[in-house]
């Protein structure tokens, strides 16, 4: 027997209903586009990974005019303190282990010496590793820093004057904001997708209504279209109006494109919705369906995106769960996006991963779907 | 499949783990017949009708519904009905006219049809005036015509009915049966479902299931005669107390309030109505009658029901 044909009336049928459901509903309406903003706004000012003050101990061996123009870069910056300068290194050891600093700076004997005659030179950085976060941005200013004198003392001179492995790219004032704000909204955006899409198919299952529709001759992929093209739609919304929100309210500079933007952000959207709508199928209640999409969106966002933790840093294993989590290609292109603005050839990875996903899950989604009750 | 059939099954079966929801269920439905499946709550009237309607798959048997095989061919099944489900799942938040918009457009009703067809329920439902208004703030006897409307939009030749008048005014309920009576009329088959037993009596034919199993099945006056006793009408003051007493007498086998009377099931109607009349003077009781009286539809699946299940715990002491 002839399988019946996918209809575009029924998908358009579809479409207009999920509409006026939408439009009816303010609550849902609120979730769409209050939750995406509120969810900004305080993550946004909460999460900071720019360090304001920190305590630094000067232990200088040299005391020469070089060291004292080296340190003087220091209180300078506005992110250092100098408050201490000891004499010795069981008194810097002393004073980072008391906590009463947050780093003690070792500037060498001979350091004037070195520098004059062109060699390299080391400075020996103590930091308080209890807090990893803050030992590692406060370690990036001590070396922007240094780089910055390490330049300035070049001169004709050939050798690298101080040893300096960091360059600082495209965020060169090291904004924690600038990393945070385009993840955020990848995080954000990945975690609303999947809870908008959650409720559609469970609210069906619960009022009765999908048992009507099931024994029609409705398509499950025509079901699926029509329930993801309103939120398509808004989810659309949500991205540009978070964008622009980065960009007016976060100061966050857009300088890639305007179109790649939205080619990514469709291509994202369709993971997300088919997946809200993959566990939707699955769940069969509103309250489970969303639940569910909280976990499975939530957390993995947050954690395993490398919006928070730099994914290389994590265990092989966890490394590898990263892969199926989508909000990592999302976070990688949007982050691409707003300040590289290198080509979409540079991030080609992350969006055939990301088209992956959505494929894949979508697949799955209308494979999980039976046209059954049980 | 003979071509007169709109429903044919064999030995249907649907098994929910180790609970049996229908124990292999024979039944043909004739084109233009309104065949009515009764039977009490749970006793897997909805089990059988989503299984002919494709939206449960069978566990076994073998059957065809508008001349399509119900275990591999649901999909195509479903272009051919019309169903309605127990809730008449509407959406609450469209308005009528947007319900029926939905559906003309799921059924993919042909355009130069979907006017008239949208004034025909409209007209049908008697819901000309209130096209604007949402559904979930229509009263039940509208709703359920409604519901009807948007499952015949596509005018199939079967329409599938779950017990589409529960929770509905006894006036709605009585138009709901003449909507069926002229659908029928006009030559579609409706299969429908119901416990309330007096609605058997608009049905052509009539088939009764209980706890999985089909128990009696035929035309209402032949179901009538299936049982063997006799039934007892008695008028008596205080029928509660009679009741009891009668019950306690070892006279009557079963015994139930009818209407402002009582209904006795009884061996033999000849002896047992003096008998009776006897006992009830004696024990105090003025009785005003006691007649044989022809069985109602609802005395007989009353009595074959408890018949089946003296049969069962028979069955399960033996």
């Amino acid at each position: 027997m002839k399988k019946p044909n996918f209809s575009r009336i029924r998908l358009w049928a579809l479409v207009k209903k999920e509409f006026i459901h939408i439009v009816r509903d303010p609550r849902s309406l609120a979730m769409a586009f209050l939750m995406p903003l509120i969810l900004l706004i305080l993550f946004g000012y909460a999460i900071t990974m720019d360090i304001k003050t920190l305590n630094l101990a000067v232990y200088d061996q040299d005391k020469s005019t070089a060291s004292r123009n080296y340190l003087e870069g220091f209180p300078a910056s506005s992110y250092f303190s100098v408050v201490a300068a000891v004499a010795s290194y069981a008194e810097a050891r002393a004073m980072v282990d008391q906590g009463k600093v947050h780093l003690a700076l070792v500037i060498p004997r001979h350091f004037a010496r070195d520098l004059e005659q062109g060699r390299a030179t080391k400075v020996q950085l103590l930091a308080d590793g209890s807090d990893a976060n803050t030992a590692t941005i406060a370690m990036g200013y001590v070396e922007a820093i240094t780089n910055r004198f390490s330049t300035a003392q070049l001169g004709a001179k050939v050798d690298l004057a101080v040893d300096n492995r960091l360059r600082v790219w495209y965020n060169p004032e090291l904004k924690s904001r600038w990393f945070i704000i385009p993840g955020l909204i990848a995080v954000i955006m990945t975690v609303i997708t999947a809870l908008l899409t959650s409720l559609t198919v469970s609210r069906e299952w619960e009022s009765g209504t999908m048992e009507q529709l099931i024994a029609t001759p409705v398509q499950p992929i025509e079901l699926f279209l029509g329930k993801m093209a309103p939120y398509f739609v808004i989810g659309v919304l949500d991205v540009l109006f978070s964008v622009a929100m980065g960009v007016w309210v976060f100061d966050v500079p857009l300088r890639g494109s305007f179109l790649f933007l939205l080619g990514v952000t469709a291509m994202f959207l369709v993971g997300g919705l088919s997946l809200g709508i993959m566990v939707s199928t699955i769940a069969k209640s509103q309250l489970v369906a969303s639940q569910l999409a909280m976990v499975v969106t939530f957390l993995p966002a947050f954690l395993l995106s490398g919006f928070l933790y730099t994914i290389d840093n994590m265990p092989r294993f966890l490394q590898v769960v990263t892969h199926v989590v989508q909000a990592r290609y999302f976070v990688e292109v949007l982050k691409n996006i707003f300040l590289k603005a290198s080509p979409p050839s540079y991030v080609a990875d992350d969006l055939i991963f990301l088209g992956l996903f959505a494929m894949v899950v979508f697949v799955v989604a209308l494979r999980k779907f039976h046209k059954k009750l049980a | 499949m003979s071509p007169e059939y709109a429903v044919e099954v064999h030995e249907l079966s649907r098994v929910f783990g180790d609970f049996v929801a229908v124990d292999r269920i024979s039944l043909t439905v004739e084109k233009g017949q309104v065949f009515g499946f009764l039977g009490p709550n749970g006793a897997g009237k909805s089990t059988t009708i989503r299984m002919l309607c494709g939206l449960l798959q069978p566990s076994s048997g073998v059957g065809r519904v508008a001349g399509f095989d119900v275990m591999t061919e649901s999909e195509t099944i479903k272009r051919h009905i019309g169903y309605m489900s127990q809730k008449f799942s509407l959406y609450d938040d469209l308005s009528v006219e947007e319900n029926i918009d939905f559906y003309t457009g799921i059924y993919n009703v042909p355009r130069d049809k979907r006017k008239e067809r949208k004034s025909w329920v409209l007209e049908m439902a008697g819901l000309n005036d209130k096209q604007h208004y949402l559904t979930g703030s229509l009263a039940g006897g509208w709703k359920q015509r409604l519901a009807l409307g948007c499952a015949v939009l596509h005018e199939p030749p079967i329409l599938f009915l779950d017990e589409p008048t529960s929770g509905v005014d006894p006036l709605s309920r009585r138009q709901f049966w003449d909507l069926i009576a002229q659908m029928s009329h006009r030559g579609t088959t409706v299969f429908v479902t119901t416990h309330y037993m007096e609605e058997a009596e608009y049905c052509d034919e009539l088939a009764l299931i209980y706890r999985g199993k089909m128990i009696a099945k035929g035309k209402p006056a032949e179901v009538k005669t299936l049982i063997p006793e006799d039934i007892l009408e008695i008028r008596v003051e205080r029928p509660f107390e009679a009741l009891e007493r009668m019950e306690g007498s070892g006279l009557v086998q079963e015994v139930a309030l009818f209407g402002d009377g009582l209904h006795a099931v009884v061996g033999n109607a000849a002896t047992v109505t003096t008998e009776l009349n006897d006992f009830l003077v004696q024990q105090g009781f003025v009785v005003q009658a006691i007649k044989q009286v022809t069985p109602s539809l609802e005395d007989v699946f009353v009595s074959l029901i408890e018949l089946d299940d003296r049969q069962r715990t028979q069955g399960e002491r033996a």
